[in-house]
C-alpha cells in the first residue's frame, strides 16, 4: 500500500514534472515565435513604406504625363504680323480672338477672365507654327494650345468643385467658362511632350526636363571621364603594386574616410576651391561633374580592388611564368578579367552620382534656367536639383510634375542598376 | 579653341605612336633583335607627348584667366584703380568682362570699352598661344621620342615607369581631396572666427545668421551660436534611429536566422532598393505624404503640430537608414562563428534563445559599429531635412516642433550667395568643418570597433 502510494505519487510527481517542462518548452517556443513575428513585422513595415513611397509618387505623378489642350480655329490675320519681322506679330490677340468666339455675349471684364484660360505658351505655339510655315498667314488654322495651370488642374479633377468658392483657386464663373469649352468639345488631354522637350519655366504647363536631362548627362559624362581612369589607376596601384607601408595605409584610410564624408561637404569643397579659388563658372555641369567624380572615386576604387582581388593568383603566376613583366601581367591579364566587376561597380557609382543633390545645390545647379545647356560650361540644372526646384515651387501644377520628374529619375536609376546586374550575371566568372 | 587643343593633342599622340612603332618594326624587319616590343616604342612616344601636354593645357586653362585679368587691371587708367576699393575693382572688372561678352548696359565710359576690347584680344591671343604651344611642344616631344628608337632602347621599362607614376598620381588624388576639403573648410572658418568670436559660436544659444548687408536694412542683429542647430540635428537623428534601429535589427535577425532561403533572396535586394532611392525623393515623400499625415493626425487628437516637424523628417530618414542598419547587423550576425551557434543549439536552446542569448550579444560590437555609421549618415544627410525640416533654430527637444539642422543651415546660407566676405556665408563653412570633424570621428571610431571585432574571431 505504502509502496503503491509512493510509486503512484512518484509517477504523479514525474508527470507534473514533464508537463511543466512541456509548458516551459511551449513558452520558449512562443517566445521564439514572437521574435519571428517581430522580424516579419519589421520587414513588412519597410515594404509598406516603400510601397507607399512609390504609390504616392506614381499616383500624383501620372497626371503630369498629359496636359490639357484647347483645339482652336485661329485666323492668322495678316495685319497683325509685320511683314519684315513675323516673329514680332501680335499672336496673343489672334489666339484670344479665337477663344472669345466661344463667348459672343461676354462683357469686357469677363473677356479678361476668359483669356486667362490660355497659357502664355499658346501664343508662342501659334508663332512657332507661323514662323515654320509662312503660308499660314491670312488663313484659318487649327492649333492645339495648352491651357494655364489652374484649368489644367480642373480638367484633371485635381481641383475639387465641391469646395466652397472662397477656398478654390477658380470661382464659379471661371469654372463655367471652362465648362462651356468642354461642351463645345475642343478640350483634349494629349500626352505632355513638353515634359521632355522643354526646359524649365515659371509656368507648370510649359515646364519640362530637357535642360535637367542634358545637364545631368554632361555632369555624369564629366564624372565618368574623371573618376573612371583615376579610380582604376588608384585601385591597381594599391592592389597590385603598392608595398604595404605607412604611405599606402594612409592612402587607404583616406579613401575609406572619403567614402563616408557627407555629400554636402563635397559641395563646400567645390564651392570654395573650384568656384572660389579657381574661378570656374557657377552652375556649370563641368564643375558638378568634377564634384561628383570626387565622390564617386572611392566607390570605384573599392569595387575595382574587390574585382582585382577576385582574379585567382594562378593567372598572375602563369603569366609571370611565361616571362611577362609585372605590368604586362596586370594590364594584359588581370585587368581584362576583372573588367566586368569594375564596370558593375562603376555603373552603381554613377547611379549614386545621378541621384546626388546636395553638392550640386551648393555650386548653384539649382538656378532657374529656361534653356538647355549647349556645352558643359553653360549654366544648367540636373535631374535631382530640378526635382528640388519644382518641389519648392508654389504652383499646384508643379506637385504632379515633381512626381513625374522623380519617376523619370527612378527609371534611369533602375535602368542603370539593371545594366549592372546584367553585366555581373553575364560576364562575371567564378574560379 | 580648347576642343581644338585637345584634338591636336590626340592627333600628335597618335602620330607619335604610329611613327615610333613603324620605326621599331623597321629595325626588327632588318633582322636586329629589339630590346622592347615595337608596341612599347609606340607607347613611349604616346605617353611622352600626352602627359606633359595634358598638364600644360589644364594649367593654362586654370591660370590664363588670372594672368589676363591682371594685365587688364594693370592697363586701366591709373587714377581709376587707385581710388577704387577692392570690391569696386571687382565690380569694374565684372562690368568690363560683360561688355567683352557683348552684354552692354547703358553707356559705359570709353576706357571701359577700351579695356573690354583689350580683354577680348587677350583672350583670343591666349587661346591661339595655347594651340601654338601644344603643336610646337607636342611635335618636339614626338620628334625626341622618335630619335630614341633603337634596338637597345629600353622602351618597356620607360613606359612602365611612366605608367607607375600615373597610377601613383591617381592614388594620391584621394589624399589631395582630403587636403582640399580640410584646407577649404579651415581657411574659410578661420576668416569666420576673425569676425565672430570662437566662444560665441561654440557656446551661444542663438542662431540668427540673417545679418544686415546694407546699412538700414531690416534684419536680425546676427547671432552665431551653434548649440540650437546641433540640438535640432540631434533631435532629428534620434527620431531617425528610433525608427531605423529596431526595424533594421529585427529584420536582420529574421533574415539571418529564421527566413527561408527563398524569402531571403527576395527581401535582401528589395531592402537594397530602399537604400538606392535618392534622398531628394525621400525629401519629397516627406513633404508630400508624411508631414501632412502627421499634421492631420496631430490635429485629430488635438495637438498643435507645425507643418515641418522634426518627426516627419526624422521618420523618413529612419526609413532610409533601415537597409543600412539591417545589412550591417546581418553581416555582424553572420560573422559569429558557427561553433557558438551549434554549441548553444546542442545545449538545448531554441533558435530564438540562441539568437537572443548567444548570437546577438556576440555580434553587439559589429552592430554598434553599424549603428554609429548610421548616426554619422543621419547627421550628414542633407536633402530630406532641407526639404522637410524647418529653417529657424530653436532650443527644443520636442519632435513635434520645427527644428533646423547643420546641413539645412549650410545649404540655406549658401544658396544664391557666394561672396566670401560676410559672416553669413562663412558661418556655413564653420558648420561644415564641425560636420566634417564630427562625422569623421564617428566613422573612425565605428570602423575601429567593426575591425577589432572581426579580428577577434578570425
Amino acid at each position: 500500500m505504502t509502496d503503491l502510494t509512493t510509486s503512484s505519487g512518484g509517477a504523479a510527481s514525474g508527470q507534473t514534472g514533464i508537463s511543466s517542462a512541456d509548458l516551459g518548452l511551449r513558452r520558449r517556443h512562443r517566445k521564439e515565435l514572437r521574435l519571428k513575428i517581430l522580424g516579419m513585422a519589421a520587414i513588412l513595415f519597410a515594404a509598406t513604406m516603400l510601397f507607399i513611397l512609390l504609390a504616392s509618387i506614381v499616383s500624383s505623378g501620372y497626371k503630369a504625363f498629359t496636359q490639357t489642350h484647347l483645339e482652336l480655329e485661329i485666323e492668322v490675320q495678316e495685319d497683325l504680323i509685320p511683314a519684315d519681322n513675323p516673329a514680332r506679330g501680335d499672336y496673343q490677340a489672334m489666339v484670344e480672338a479665337a477663344l472669345l468666339d466661344y463667348y459672343p455675349d461676354a462683357a469686357d471684364d469677363e473677356r479678361r477672365a476668359i483669356t486667362s484660360i490660355l497659357s502664355s505658351g499658346a501664343a508662342l505655339k501659334l508663332r512657332d507654327n507661323v514662323l515654320s510655315d509662312p503660308d499660314l498667314i491670312g488663313t484659318q488654322t487649327t492649333v492645339n494650345v495648352p491651357v494655364s495651370d489652374n484649368y489644367d488642374q480642373l480638367n484633371k479633377d485635381l481641383l475639387d468643385r465641391d469646395l466652397p468658392e472662397n477656398r478654390r483657386r477658380l470661382d464659379d464663373s471661371q469654372i463655367a467658362y471652362f465648362d462651356r469649352l468642354e461642351d463645345a468639345g475642343i478640350v483634349s488631354a494629349p500626352i505632355n511632350w513638353t515634359l521632355v522637350t522643354a526646359a524649365d519655366s515659371r509656368f507648370p504647363e510649359l515646364a519640362g526636363l530637357k535642360g535637367a536631362l542634358i545637364g545631368s548627362f554632361w555632369a555624369l559624362l564629366v564624372c565618368f571621364l574623371i573618376s573612371f581612369p583615376l579610380g582604376i589607376g588608384a585601385a591597381i596601384y594599391l592592389e597590385e603594386f603598392a608595398k604595404k607601408n605607412r604611405t599606402s595605409d594612409f592612402i587607404e584610410v583616406n579613401i575609406n574616410n572619403l567614402a563616408a564624408v557627407p555629400s554636402v561637404v563635397f559641395g563646400l569643397l567645390a564651392l570654395a576651391v573650384f568656384l572660389g579659388w579657381f574661378g570656374m563658372p557657377r552652375s556649370a555641369p563641368l564643375v558638378g561633374g568634377m564634384t561628383l567624380a570626387l565622390m564617386t572615386m572611392p566607390t570605384i576604387i573599392i569595387s575595382t580592388r574587390a574585382a582585382l582581388k577576385a582574379v585567382p593568383p594562378s593567372i598572375r603566376e602563369a603569366a609571370l611564368g611565361v616571362g611577362a613583366s609585372k605590368h604586362q601581367v596586370v594590364f594584359g591579364h588581370v585587368l581584362p578579367l576583372a573588367m566586368p566587376g569594375i564596370l558593375t561597380g562603376t555603373i552603381i557609382g554613377l547611379a549614386q552620382a545621378l541621384g546626388e543633390t546636395a553638392p550640386l545645390l551648393l555650386i548653384g545647379m539649382n538656378a532657374f534656367i529656361t534653356s538647355a545647356p549647349a556645352s558643359p560650361v553653360d549654366a544648367a540644372t540636373a535631374l535631382p536639383t530640378q526635382i528640388y526646384i519644382w518641389a519648392d515651387s508654389p504652383e499646384r501644377g508643379f506637385v504632379s510634375r515633381t512626381s513625374a520628374a522623380i519617376m523619370v529619375l527612378l527609371t534611369f536609376l533602375v535602368a542603370m542598376n539593371a545594366l549592372a546586374i546584367f553585366l555581373r550575371s553575364k560576364f562575371e566568372r567564378r574560379w | 579653341m580648347t576642343t581644338l587643343a585637345f584634338a591636336l593633342l590626340f592627333v600628335l599622340a597618335c602620330t607619335g605612336y604610329v611613327m615610333n612603332r613603324r620605326a621599331a618594326q623597321a629595325i626588327w624587319a632588318d633582322g636586329t633583335r629589339l630590346h622592347s616590343l615595337s608596341n612599347f616604342h609606340g607607347l613611349y612616344s604616346l605617353l611622352l607627348v600626352v602627359i606633359p601636354i595634358f598638364v600644360l593645357i589644364i594649367l593654362w586653362l586654370l591660370l590664363a584667366p588670372f594672368v589676363i585679368n591682371a594685365i587688364t587691371v594693370a592697363s586701366l587708367p591709373a587714377d581709376v584703380m587707385s581710388e577704387a576699393s577692392s570690391g569696386q575693382a571687382q565690380l569694374i572688372l565684372a562690368e568690363i568682362s560683360s561688355i567683352a561678352g557683348g552684354r552692354v548696359f547703358g553707356d559705359p565710359e570709353p576706357w571701359k570699352i577700351d579695356a573690354a576690347n583689350r580683354l577680348v584680344f587677350l583672350n583670343e591671343a591666349s587661346s591661339y598661344a595655347l594651340v601654338a604651344a601644344v603643336v610646337v611642344l607636342g611635335a618636339a616631344l614626338a620628334y625626341f621620342a622618335r630619335q630614341r628608337v633603337s634596338a637597345e632602347f629600353r622602351a618597356r621599362q620607360r613606359v612602365e615607369t611612366m605608367v607607375s607614376g600615373l597610377m601613383i598620381f591617381c592614388a594620391t588624388v584621394a589624399i589631395f581631396t582630403t587636403i582640399g576639403i580640410i584646407a577649404a573648410l579651415v581657411f574659410e572658418t578661420w576668416k569666420f572666427f576673425s569676425m565672430v568670436p570662437f566662444t560665441e559660436f561654440l557656446f551661444g544659444l542663438n542662431w540668427e545668421p540673417q545679418i544686415p548687408i546694407r546699412e538700414g536694412q531690416i534684419a536680425g542683429a546676427g547671432a552665431f551660436g551653434w548649440l540650437p542647430v546641433i540640438l535640432g540635428t540631434l533631435v532629428i537623428t534620434a527620431v531617425a534611429l528610433i525608427v531605423a534601429v529596431p526595424t533594421g535589427l529585427m529584420s536582420a535577425i529574421y533574415l539571418n536566422e529564421f527566413a527561408p532561403k527563398s524569402v531571403r533572396s527576395v527581401v535582401k535586394p528589395f531592402l537594397e532598393i530602399l537604400a538606392g532611392v535618392p534622398t531628394v525623393v525621400y525629401g519629397f515623400f516627406a513633404i508630400l505624404v508624411v508631414a501632412p499625415a502627421i499634421r492631420s493626425f496631430g490635429q485629430s487628437i488635438g495637438l498643435d503640430v507645425s507643418p515641418n516637424t522634426a518627426l516627419a523628417a526624422g521618420s523618413v530618414m529612419g526609413v532610409m537608414l533601415i537597409p543600412f542598419i539591417s545589412s550591417f547587423a546581418d553581416d555582424a550576425l553572420s560573422a559569429v562563428p558557427n561553433a557558438l551557434r551549434e554549441g548553444s543549439l546542442a545545449m538545448g536552446a531554441t533558435r530564438g534563445e540562441m539568437m537572443t542569448t548567444v548570437l546577438f550579444p556576440a555580434a553587439i560590437p559589429g552592430i554598434v559599429g553599424g549603428v554609429l555609421l548610421a548616426v554619422s549618415r543621419a547627421i550628414g544627410e542633407t536633402m530630406i531635412v532641407v526639404m522637410a525640416a524647418g529653417l529657424i533654430a530653436k532650443m527644443t527637444i520636442n519632435p513635434l516642433d520645427s527644428v533646423t539642422t547643420v546641413t539645412v543651415q549650410i545649404v540655406t546660407l549658401l544658396i544664391g550667395d557666394t561672396s566670401f566676405d560676410n559672416p553669413k556665408t562663412l558661418a556655413a563653412f564653420a558648420l561644415g568643418l564641425m560636420l566634417f570633424l564630427v562625422t569623421l570621428l564617428i566613422n573612425v571610431f565605428a570602423l575601429r570597433i567593426v575591425r577589432k571585432y572581426r579580428e577577434a574571431y578570425d
